[in-house]
This record gives structure tokens, sequence and C-alpha cells, in this order.
């Protein structure tokens, strides 16, 4: 009888697994039917070297690089603003801060990537936006820059908080070897807990340009819906994700181009991220054998 | 801008009388006492020591040899609750003056720990990284120093061909020596070692053992250690330790073969009480 209690409960756990896998698989075969059945009718070529996206107008040019522009820019200056706030937020943390502050400003600091995404989305469109119109008085109601800097906010605490674990994580040790030496704690900080850490810090960097990347919600309130080949961060532009969302909640027939051009920018944008993710997982996994 | 090797000298203004480098330097300890929040860990220590000599820190464990050796490159600062009174005097100047820069004063002091801890850096950089915080950018004298290090340190023979290998990849003795080397490479006059064979093998421990004797030469060496063996092979002077107080010091042969106390007799032949 308890046997077969432990033999179902087993079969139970792993089909949880099962499940969870053919779920993905079964995601990523639509995407890549879906995204092969377009590519039959639009060429590779074009796909990625046409500058314009204009699937849904009478001339029609299905080029992904605007959409990815508009990612890259995006995520660009997200991380412009989260990189440098996230690792000084870390390293204080790690090496100033008293261990009480530690303690109850890191949770606080997560809360930023609890918020929910379309409150920031708001935030950029009618607080960041006319704030910024105050210095760019050219700047657009919907930008690259407020999305960007809104969404660097929110992805602080993917880097601060990440990297301030592996930085707590290297010995003590080191830090006294480094302060025996008549290092001072700004030279040790820089000079022997960053580089010791480097590994921790870079997956935290890559986790969170994969979160920029694939932001939806703030881009597609804040960045417009215009697809635009640029690198200005004045003037409107679309996401991947924006895209998606704008074709998603259109009235775009099923089975048509249309409808599998979000299957090829799902595609590109997958491949991005799973790439990211690979990295950060491999890097992961050395870092993980130096530490054991 | 470049430092030569008279800036240097010219920088070690806090524990030098002169600017010869590699002088050894005295060290005076007056009316110390230490705590750690309402715990007394050191108890009234007063203690000379001599240029050039080795002196032995023996004890039972927690007896504060750690605390009191930690006191010399100011090493306790760093925890929040200890607190220090009385005076450690080197080369005629208290450290524990408030005008005193402790960054300074610990690249007179070179301390060597317990379990190796080299950076996770390449052999070259962990040698050459005392001077480089120094600021020295002239290569050819960093690595003239970095070689110079690695052939006090006994390790040279070893790592010549690969100076950009990682240091994590050597030996724990290995290691060891180069954290010695790395302590060399600043050139301090004095050099503190908190058991720093405990956790060797008996070869490297004899290797370490045949540098401290070398190295006595130029500097002054306090090492702590539970091997009763090790004080008596390589020290010079020895203190004995009980539960924060300095119960018996003086030269190792007196306190290793007529004790005056019968705490350090109990201790040094093994009946622990
Ligand atoms: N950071 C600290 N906070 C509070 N108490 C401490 C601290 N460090 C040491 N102590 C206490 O001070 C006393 C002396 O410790 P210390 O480490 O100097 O001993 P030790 O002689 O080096 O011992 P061991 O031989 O085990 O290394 C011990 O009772 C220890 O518990
Ligand atoms: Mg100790």
């Amino acid at each position: 009888m308890r046997k077969i209690k432990e033999y179902l409960i087993e079969k139970l756990l792993f089909s949880s697994v099962l499940i969870t896998v053919g779920v993905t698989l079964g995601i990523i075969a639509v995407l890549g039917f879906e995204a092969f059945r377009f590519f039959n009718e639009v060429s590779i070529v074009e796909f990625f070297t046409d500058t314009q996206w204009t699937p849904l107008f009478t001339d029609k040019h299905y080029g992904i690089l605007p959409l990815l522009s508009g990612t890259l820019l995006t995520s660009f200056i997200a991380i412009a603003v989260a990189l440098p706030l996230g690792l000084s937020i870390g390293i204080y943390l790690s090496e100033y801060a008293p261990k009480k502050f530690r303690k109850t400003i890191k949770p606080l600091l997560e809360l930023l990537a609890a918020v929910p995404t379309v409150v920031y989305g708001f935030f950029a469109l009618i607080v960041v936006t006319p704030f910024l119109q105050g210095f760019i008085p050219n700047l657009s109601s919907f930008n690259s820059l407020s999305a960007g800097i809104v969404m660097g906010i929110m992805i602080i605490p993917f880097i601060s908080s990440l990297s301030e674990d592996a930085l707590h994580a290297v010995p003590y040790a080191l830090r006294e070897a480094s302060y025996g030496m008549g290092a001072t704690k700004l030279q040790t900080a820089f000079k022997v807990v960053v580089p010791a850490a480097s590994s921790g810090i870079i997956v935290s960097i890559i986790l969170a340009i994969s979160r920029a990347i694939g932001e939806t919600m703030i881009v597609a309130i804040a960045a417009g819906q215009q697809p635009r080949f640029t690198l200005d961060p004045t003037v409107p532009v679309e996401t991947i994700t924006a895209y998606i969302v704008q074709v998603s909640l259109g009235d775009v027939q099923h089975g048509s181009v249309e409808y599998r051009t979000i299957f090829a920018a799902g595609i590109t944008l997958f491949v991005f991220t799973f790439l990211l993710n690979t990295y950060s997982y491999s890097i992961r996994k050395k870092y993980q054998q130096r530490y054991e | 801008m470049e430092i030569t090797m008279e800036k240097i000298a010219d920088k070690k203004t806090v524990v030098h009388q002169t600017n010869e480098v590699n002088q050894a330097s005295k060290i005076e300890v007056k009316d110390v006492n230490v705590w750690y929040g309402d715990f007394q860990a050191i108890k009234g220590i007063n203690m000379n020591i001599k240029p050039n000599t080795v002196t032995a820190f023996i004890g039972p464990s927690g007896c504060g040899k750690s605390t009191f050796l930690r006191l010399f490159n100011r090493m306790n600062d760093y925890i929040d609750t200890h607190r220090m009174e009385g005076k450690i005097k080197i080369n005629g100047n208290n450290i524990y003056k408030k005008k005193v820069n402790v960054e300074e004063l610990r690249k007179e002091i070179g301390m060597v720990f317990q379990k190796p801890n080299p950076f996770p850096k390449s052999i070259f950089e962990n040698v050459a990284y005392g001077l480089k915080i120094q600021g020295i950018k002239d290569k050819k004298f960093i690595i003239e120093r970095v070689e110079k290090a690695l052939k006090q340190a006994d390790l040279w023979e070893e790592v010549k061909d690969n100076l950009k290998k990682s240091a994590l990849a050597l030996s724990g003795g290995q290691q060891q020596r180069l954290c010695i080397a790395r302590t060399l490479a600043v050139e301090p006059s004095i050099i503190l070692m908190d058991e720093p064979t405990s956790a060797l093998d008996p070869i490297s421990t004899s290797k370490i053992e045949n540098l401290i004797f070398e190295l006595k030469k130029k500097y002054t060496i306090i090492i702590v250690t539970h091997n009763m063996q090790q004080a008596s092979r390589i020290s010079d002077y020895t203190a004995f330790f009980y539960i924060g107080e300095l119960i018996e010091f003086g030269k190792t042969k007196k306190i290793f073969t007529n004790p005056e106390h019968k705490r350090t007799e109990n201790y040094i032949t093994g009946r622990v009480g």
C-alpha cells in the first residue's frame, strides 16, 4: 500500500515536470512553426536588411531592424541608468553600509521590481516625459528616453541585489589581505572585491538586460508605436514587444502574413533572451565551480 | 607620476626614524587592554620586542594571541565592538595616536594569515598588488620587486615560468609562500604571522620555517603558533599568554627549558590547564 503511494507521488511530481517542459516545448514549436510559415512568404534577407517595418500598411515592408533598434535603444538607455546606479548600490551595501541598514534597504529596493510595470509606463508618460521636456524642448510625447530611464529604474534591483550577493560572497580573508597591505577601503572594493565577484556581477547585468529586452508595458505606453530605424532617443519608436501587443490587440486576421509577423518578431526576441540566459547560465556554472 | 625607490623611503614616516629602507623595527607595548564589548580580551600587557628577532606567541586557544598580534597593524580597527587602551610604540612612535595614517602603517607592517588568502588574480598580480596600490607605475621596478620577493619567499623557482597563472591554481603551501612574497614585496620592517603553517603539510611547514629564519636578518617577526616544536625551533623570544594575560615572556631557550611559571611549564609540556 505504502509502496503504491510512494510510486504515485513520484509519478505525480514527475508529471508536473513533464507538463512544464511540454508546455515550453509547445510554445517554442508554435513559435517556430508560424515563423517558418512567415519566412515562406517573406524572405529572410528582407527581414534582416529592410529598414522599414510596415506590415499593417498597404505598402508592406517586413524589415525587423526598426523594431530591433527600438528594443536595443530602450534597453541600452535602461542599462546605462541601471548599471552605474545598481553597481554603486551593490558596492555600498556590501562594503560600506552597516549590517542593519543593508538588511532593511535590500527588500525595499527589491520592491522596485515588484511595482506593476503599467504603473511605470504611466509614470514615464505623464511624469518623466513632461519633466524632461523642460530640458529637451523637442522631446516627443512618446520617446525612448523616458521609457528607457524608467525601465532602468525598474531593473536597478536586478543589478544591485544580485551584485551585492556576489560581492558579499567574496571571503572576508581577501579584504583582510588587502587592508593588511595598506590598501584603503575604496582600493580594496574596486581592486579586490569587485574583480573577485565579477562573474556574479556580469550575470546580474545580463539578467537585467534580458529583463529590459523583454519588457513590454513600459515601452508600449511611453515609447510609442512607430517603428523607426533610429538611434535618436527623443522620437517615438516601437519595440518588438510593443509591436506584438499592438497586433495581438488589433483586428488582424488570423492566418494572414500580418498575423504571422508577430511570430517572426517573437522568435527574434526569444533568440535574443535565450542567448543571454544561456550565456549567464554558463558563467554562473563556472563561477560556482570556483567557489566550491 | 612615477614613484621611485627614494620616494617610498620618504613615505615611511610612520615608523621609520631613518630613511633607510628595510631597517627592522623595535616594538614597545605599554599597559595595553583590549575589550570586545564588555569582554576584556587583553589585560594590562607590557612587552618590548627587539629588532631582527623572531618572537613566538603561544598559549591556549582563545587566550588573545590573535587579538594582540592584530593590534600591531591595527587590524582590529574594523571590529565594531573592539576598544583598545594603552600605547604601542614602533620605533618610538605611538601607532594609536589620532593622526596616524593606518594605511601607511600597514605598508610598514606586513601580515600573513592563518589560511593562505591569495587574490583570485595571477601570481604576478598578487605580488605586485601592494606596489600598485601605492601608485607605483614603473613596470621595470615592479617586475624587479616581484622577482626579488618571490625569491625571498623561496617560490621563484617553482613559478618563474608561470607568473601569469592564477594564484588559486597553486598548492596550499605554495599559496602561503605567495602570500609571504606579497607581503615582502612592499618591504615592510615588521612581519606578523598568525599561525601561518597550521593549514599546511610538514614539508611546506618546514619550508616556511626556514624562510622565517632567513627573513629575520632583515625583519622583525612575530609569529603566533600552536606548535611548540615550531616555537622552539624558530623563535628567539617566546611569549606565553593565558586568558588575556601575558604570563611569561623571555628568551625561548629559557622558557622551554626553565620556565618561571607553573602554567607555562604545564602548557609547554602538554598539561594544558
Ligand atoms: N570579534 C570578536 N568579537 C568578540 N569577541 C572576540 C572577537 N574576536 C575574538 N574574541 C574573543 O577574544 C578572545 C581572544 O580571541 P583570540 O582570537 O585573540 O584568541 P587566540 O589566542 O588567537 O585563539 P586561537 O588560538 O584559537 O586562534 C576569545 O575569547 C574570543 O572569543
Ligand atoms: Mg588566533
